[in-house]
C-alpha cells in the first residue's frame, strides 16, 4: 500500500533531480534554520549537501501529498494553473457560449513569492496557463464567471488584469441594502448573537412582502376594479377605533376579508349577458375568482416552501458538521473573536467572555470529571422532573383554559378577550419557564437554551393546535350555532384580532420588560449591568406571528400587509429599546447554530402546521354557502375540478381532464405512491451522508498516517546518508539518492549491509 | 442611472464590481471613507489610477478596525510590501474578502495569513501564542497561556511537525461553523 506509492514517487522524483541543470547558490543562514519553506526563494536551487537535498526531496514528495490541499503556500502560478482546471471543468459542466473577444499578450507578471512550488511548469508554462484560465473564464457563462473570479485568493489589481474587457451585471440579490446601517450598529455593539434576530425579522419581512405582493395583484387589485357584490348588506358603522383592534364592523366587508371576494368572474365592461358565468365570457376581459384564489395561494405557499427549504439547507450546510467535534480549543482560539463588534466596552465583554471559555475548556483537559455522589446526582435528577412536571402542567392547563374559554365565550364583548387572554398566557409563561430554569441550575449555557426553546415551542404549539381545533373544528363545522353568516370571514377577523394583540403585547413586553426592568434594576436593586436582550424568546415570538399570517392568508388576503405594518415597527422598536436598555450578553450563543435552529423552526412547526390547516380547510371543510368565491361547492377543491370540467366541456379534445383529475389528484393511491417516493429519497441522501461521514474518518487517518510515514523516512534517510558519508568515498551526489532510496524501499534483500 | 460621477470610470467600476463582493454604490462609499482618511494624500480623482498608499497609521485608526486585537495584522496581510500601507485596491480588497459574501475558502486563507506573524507560512508555537496574549490580554496566566497553545498544536496538527501548515488550518476552519459569521466586518 504505502510504501508502493512512495517507490513510485521516489523514482519521479530521482528523474526530476536528473532534469535539474542550473543551480543559484542557497543562503547558509537559511540552511541553518532548516525552514523548508521560505518567501522569496528561487525555483531552481544548488544542493550543497545531503541534507539539504533531503529537505528539497521531502518537500517535493510533501507538496504532493499536500498540493490539493496547499493554496495559500502557493505561487501565483500554481494558483492560476489550479484555478485553470476548475474553470476547465466547470466549462465542461455547464453549456458554454463562444469567445468572442480574442485576449492580448498582458506583460508578464511578477512573482510574488508566497512560497515554492515545485510544479514542474517554468515561467514561459505559467503564462500559457494564464491565457487558457483567461479563456476559460470567457467561456463560463457570466454568473460563473463572476464567481470564480472574486473567490480566487488573488490582489485586487492582478483579478482585475485577469478581467479586461468583460461585461459584468450585477445579480439583484446582492444589492438589497435594506438596514444596513441599523444592523451594522446593532452587530457592532452587540455582537452576532444579537443581529441575528434582526437579520431573521429582515427575513420574515421579505417573506411577507412576497405574499403580500403575490395576493395583492392576483386576487385584492382585480376585486378592487370590479364591482362587488351587490347583495352584501354593509352594516351600521360603530366607533373606528374599536374597529382597527376588532377588524370587525366596517372591516368585515371589506378586501380585508375573504367574504368580500366574488364568486362570479370578474367581467370588465359592459353589457356581458348575465347567465353567461359557467363559461368564459366572450366580451371584455374574464377573470375566474374562485379559480385564481385557489390557484394563488396554493402557489403562494408551494413558492415559499420551496424558499424556505432552500434557505434552511443553506443555512444547514453551513452549521452542521458531520465529522466528530474534536478540536475545540484550536476552533475557540482562532474562530470565536467576532470582528464585528466595534464598541469598546463590548469588546472588553468579548475578551472576557472567550478568555471565560478557554478556562474552562483548560480546566476541563486538566481535571477530570467531578463524579457526584449518587444521592447528589438523584436529588438532581428529580429537580429536573419536578421542573419538567411543573412546566408541562402548566401548559396542559393553559390549554385547557383557552380550550374552555373559547367555547364559552361569545359576543360582542368577548371578541377582544380571547386574543388578550391568549397573548397574555404567551407573554407570563416563557417568563415563569425561565424561572424555573434558572432554579434547576444547568451547567452548560447551551443546554440551558435548548431547554429554554423547548419548553416555550411546546406552549406555543399546543395553544395554537387548540385554536385551530376551535376554529376548523368547531366554528366551521357549525357556523349556525354561533350565528355566523360568513364563518370564514369570522375567522379572518379572529386571526387579524390575534395578530394585531400579539403586536400590542409585545409593545407592552418591550416597554415593561426591558425598560422598566432596567430602571427598577439599577434605582431599587443597584445593579450595575443592564439587562440581556433574551434572544430566543423573541425570535419565537416572531416565529409566533408568522405561522398566524401563514394560518390567516387563506381568509384575509391583506393579512400579509398587516404582517409588514407589524414587522417594520418591531424593527424599529426593538432597536431603540436594544439601545436604551440592554447590554451585550456575557454568555456565548452560538450564532449559526442557533440561525439554522430557527429557520427549521420556522419551516417545520410553523409553515407545516399552517400549510397542513390550510390544506386541510380547502379539502374538507364545506365552505359557507351564502359568501366567498367558494360559495355553493362541496369544498374550495371543487373549483379546480369545476374549471377542468368547463375546460372539457369547452374543448372536446381534452376530455381526459376530468377524468385524470379524478385518478391522479383525488384518489389516495397516487399521494401515498409520491409520499412513498419522497420517503425512499430523503432515506437514500441520508445513507449518503452517513457514507461520507465514513470516508472523513478513513481519510483523516490516511493524512495522519502518511505524516507518520514522512517522519519515518525523514530519520531513515539521514541515518543511511551518515552511513555512507563514513564509510564509502565521495560521490557524484545524483547516484547517491537512488541508491540510497532504492536500498531503503528494499530493507528485506540487503539484510546484510545493516551495520 | 442615477447622478454622474467622476471618481472613477464605468470600466473601472465595472472591474471592482466584477473582482470584489461589492456593488457600484458600496465602491463608491469605500471611496469616500478611503478618502476621509487621508483627504491631503488621497486624489478624489481616480480615473487615471493614481498610486496612492494610506499608511497603517492612519487605517488601524478606522471604528471598524480600531478595537480589533489583530487590526495591524490584518492590514499587513492585505497590503503588497507587507508593512500595512495600503492602496485603494488593497483597501477594497480587505474589506471585500471579509464582507459576508466572501466563501469561507478565501477567508480561510487571509486568516491564516493574519495569524501567521512571522510570516512563514506555518503557524508556530510563538504565532499562536501572541494570537492568544491579543486575543485575553491579561486574563490568562502564563501557564494556562501555554497550556492552550500546546492543546491547540495538538488538536489541529495533523502531520505532526509541531506547527499548523495552511492544510491543518484549513481543515479545523472547516469544522468551525461559526467563523463565516465571526470573521466578518460590515463597512
Amino acid at each position: 500500500g504505502v510504501h508502493d506509492s512512495f517507490s513510485q514517487l521516489i523514482q519521479e522524483q530521482c528523474h526530476d533531480l536528473h532534469d535539474v541543470i542550473e543551480m543559484t547558490p542557497l543562503d547558509p543562514e537559511e540552511e541553518s534554520r532548516g525552514q523548508i519553506l521560505t518567501r522569496n526563494r528561487p525555483l531552481r536551487q544548488e544542493v550543497t549537501s545531503e541534507r539539504n537535498l533531503t529537505e528539497l526531496l521531502v518537500f517535493q514528495m510533501t507538496s504532493r501529498v499536500w498540493r490539493l490541499r496547499c493554496t495559500s503556500g502557493r505561487s501565483r502560478g500554481a494558483i492560476i494553473s489550479q484555478y485553470c482546471n476548475r474553470t476547465m471543468q466547470l466549462r465542461r459542466r455547464r453549456q458554454s457560449r463562444p469567445s468572442i473577444q480574442h485576449f492580448p499578450r498582458s506583460a508578464r507578471p511578477s512573482i510574488r513569492g508566497y512560497g515554492v512550488e515545485t510544479d514542474a511548469a517554468g515561467f514561459e508554462e505559467e503564462e500559457n496557463k494564464r491565457e487558457r484560465l483567461v479563456n476559460n473564464l470567457q467561456n463560463l457563462s457570466d454568473s460563473d464567471r463572476v464567481r470564480m473570479l472574486r473567490a480566487m485568493p488573488l490582489s485586487l489589481s492582478e483579478k482585475k488584469e485577469l478581467r479586461h474587457g468583460w461585461y459584468s451585471w450585477l445579480s439583484f440579490l446582492s444589492s438589497l441594502q435594506l438596514w444596513q446601517t441599523a444592523l451594522k450598529c446593532v452587530g457592532g455593539r452587540f455582537g452576532t448573537g444579537v443581529l441575528s434576530y434582526f437579520i431573521f425579522l429582515r427575513t420574515l419581512l421579505f417573506f411577507n412582502v412576497f405574499m403580500f405582493l403575490v395576493t395583492g395583484l392576483l386576487l385584492v387589485v382585480p376585486q378592487a376594479i370590479a364591482h362587488p357584490d351587490l347583495d352584501q348588506n354593509i352594516t351600521v358603522r360603530s366607533t373606528w377605533g374599536l374597529e382597527v383592534l376588532t377588524g370587525a364592523g366596517y372591516f368585515s366587508h371589506s378586501l380585508l376579508y375573504y367574504g368580500y371576494y366574488s364568486n362570479k368572474p370578474l367581467q370588465t365592461g359592459h353589457s356581458c349577458s348575465a347567465s353567461s358565468n359557467k363559461t368564459s365570457s366572450s366580451c371584455g376581459l374574464s377573470y375566474n375568482m374562485p379559480l385564481i384564489y385557489f390557484f394563488t395561494i396554493g402557489a403562494a405557499f408551494f413558492i415559499t416552501c420551496i424558499i424556505l427549504v432552500y434557505t434552511m439547507s443553506k443555512s444547514f450546510g453551513q452549521s452542521f458538521r458531520i465529522d466528530k467535534s474534536k478540536g475545540l480549543l484550536a476552533i475557540k482560539v482562532f474562530s470565536s473573536w467576532d470582528f464585528k463588534v466595534i464598541k469598546k466596552s463590548s469588546v472588553r465583554l468579548q475578551r472576557a467572555n472567550i478568555s471565560t471559555q478557554l478556562k474552562e475548556l483548560v480546566a476541563e483537559v486538566n481535571h477530570q470529571k467531578l463524579k457526584f455522589p449518587v444521592l447528589q446526582r438523584l436529588f438532581r435528577l428529580s429537580i429536573h422532573m419536578l421542573a419538567w412536571i411543573m412546566c408541562l402542567g402548566s401548559t396542559l392547563a393553559c390549554v385547557l383554559a383557552v380550550y374552555y374559554f373559547s367555547e364559552y365565550m361569545h359576543g360582542e364583548a368577548s371578541l377582544l378577550a380571547i386574543p388578550v387572554f391568549v397573548s397574555s398566557l404567551n407573554l407570563l409563561l416563557p417568563g415563569f419557564f425561565n424561572v424555573v430554569a434558572w432554579m434547576e441550575e444547568y451547567d452548560s449555557p447551551s443546554v440551558l437554551n435548548y431547554i429554554s426553546i423547548s419548553r416555550n415551542l411546546l406552549l406555543k404549539v399546543s395553544v395554537l393546535g387548540v385554536l385551530c381545533y376551535h376554529w376548523l373544528g368547531r366554528v366551521a363545522t357549525d357556523p349556525q350555532s354561533l350565528g355566523l353568516e360568513c364563518w370564514e370571514s369570522f375567522v379572518g377577523q379572529e386571526l387579524y384580532r390575534f395578530l394585531l394583540m400579539d403586536f400590542i403585547f409585545m409593545l407592552l413586553d418591550t416597554f415593561f420588560g426591558e425598560f422598566l426592568w432596567r430602571v427598577f434594576s439599577q434605582k431599587a436593586l443597584k445593579r450595575e449591568r443592564k439587562p440581556v436582550f433574551d434572544i430566543a424568546r423573541n425570535v419565537l415570538e416572531l416565529i409566533y406571528g408568522q405561522t398566524l399570517a401563514w394560518l390567516g392568508v387563506l381568509f384575509s388576503p391583506l393579512l400579509p400587509a398587516v404582517q409588514i405594518i407589524k414587522l417594520l415597527f418591531l424593527f424599529y422598536m426593538k432597536k431603540v429599546s436594544l439601545k436604551m436598555n440592554c447590554q451585550a450578553s456575557g454568555k456565548p450563543w452560538r450564532a449559526c447554530q442557533m440561525t439554522t435552529i430557527f429557520i427549521t423552526l420556522l419551516c417545520f412547526p410553523a409553515f407545516l402546521g399552517a400549510a397542513v390547516c390550510v390544506t386541510y380547510t380547502m379539502w374538507t371543510i364545506k365552505p359557507s354557502a351564502s359568501c366567498g368565491p367558494f360559495q355553493g361547492l362541496k369544498n374550495m377543491f371543487q373549483a379546480g375540478k369545476r374549471w377542468f370540467q368547463e375546460l372539457a366541456a369547452a374543448n372536446p379534445d381534452l376530455h381526459w381532464l376530468p377524468s385524470a383529475h379524478a385518478y391522479l389528484v383525488e384518489n389516495p393511491l397516487f399521494l401515498f405512491l409520491s409520499a412513498g417516493i419522497f420517503l425512499i429519497v430523503i432515506y437514500f441522501h441520508s445513507q449518503v451522508v452517513d457514507g461520507q461521514r465514513k470516508i472523513i474518518e478513513l481519510l483523516q487517518e490516511q493524512i495522519e498516517n502518511e505524516g507518520e510515514d514522512k517522519k519515518f523516512l525523514i530519520t531513515r534517510l539521514q541515518h543511511i546518508h551518515e552511513r555512507k558519508r563514513r564509510v564509502t568515498p565521495r560521490r557524484v551526489k545524483e547516484a547517491i539518492i537512488p541508491d540510497a532510496l532504492h536500498e531503503l524501499m528494499e530493507p528485506q534483500k540487503r539484510p546484510q549491509q545493516q551495520l | 442611472m442615477g447622478n454622474k460621477q467622476t471618481i472613477f470610470t464605468d470600466e473601472q467600476l465595472d472591474a471592482y464590481q466584477d473582482c470584489t463582493f461589492f456593488t457600484r454604490k458600496e465602491i463608491l462609499r469605500l471611496h469616500g471613507r478611503y478618502h476621509e482618511l487621508a483627504p491631503h494624500l488621497v486624489p478624489m480623482d481616480y480615473t487615471n489610477d493614481p498610486d496612492v498608499k494610506v499608511p497603517l497609521a492612519l487605517i488601524v485608526n478606522m471604528p471598524e478596525l480600531k478595537e480589533n486585537p489583530f487590526r495591524n495584522r490584518i492590514v499587513e496581510s492585505f497590503s503588497e510590501d507587507g508593512k500595512g500601507n495600503l492602496s485603494f485596491n488593497d483597501f477594497v480588497d480587505m474589506f471585500s474578502v471579509l464582507s459576508e459574501m466572501a466563501p469561507r475558502e478565501l477567508k480561510a486563507i487571509y486568516a491564516f495569513k493574519i495569524y501567521d506573524f512571522n510570516v512563514d507560512n506555518y503557524i508556530c508555537k510563538e504565532d499562536l501564542e501572541k494570537t492568544l496574549n491579543r486575543l485575553t490580554k491579561e486574563e490568562l496566566t502564563p501557564e494556562e497561556v501555554i497550556l492552550v497553545c500546546e492543546k491547540a498544536i495538538e488538536e489541529a496538527d495533523l502531520d505532526g511537525d509541531n506547527k499548523l501548515s495552511f492544510a491543518d488550518f484549513e481543515n479545523m476552519i472547516s469544522r468551525a461553523p461559526d467563523f463565516l459569521s465571526t470573521f466578518h466586518i460590515r463597512i
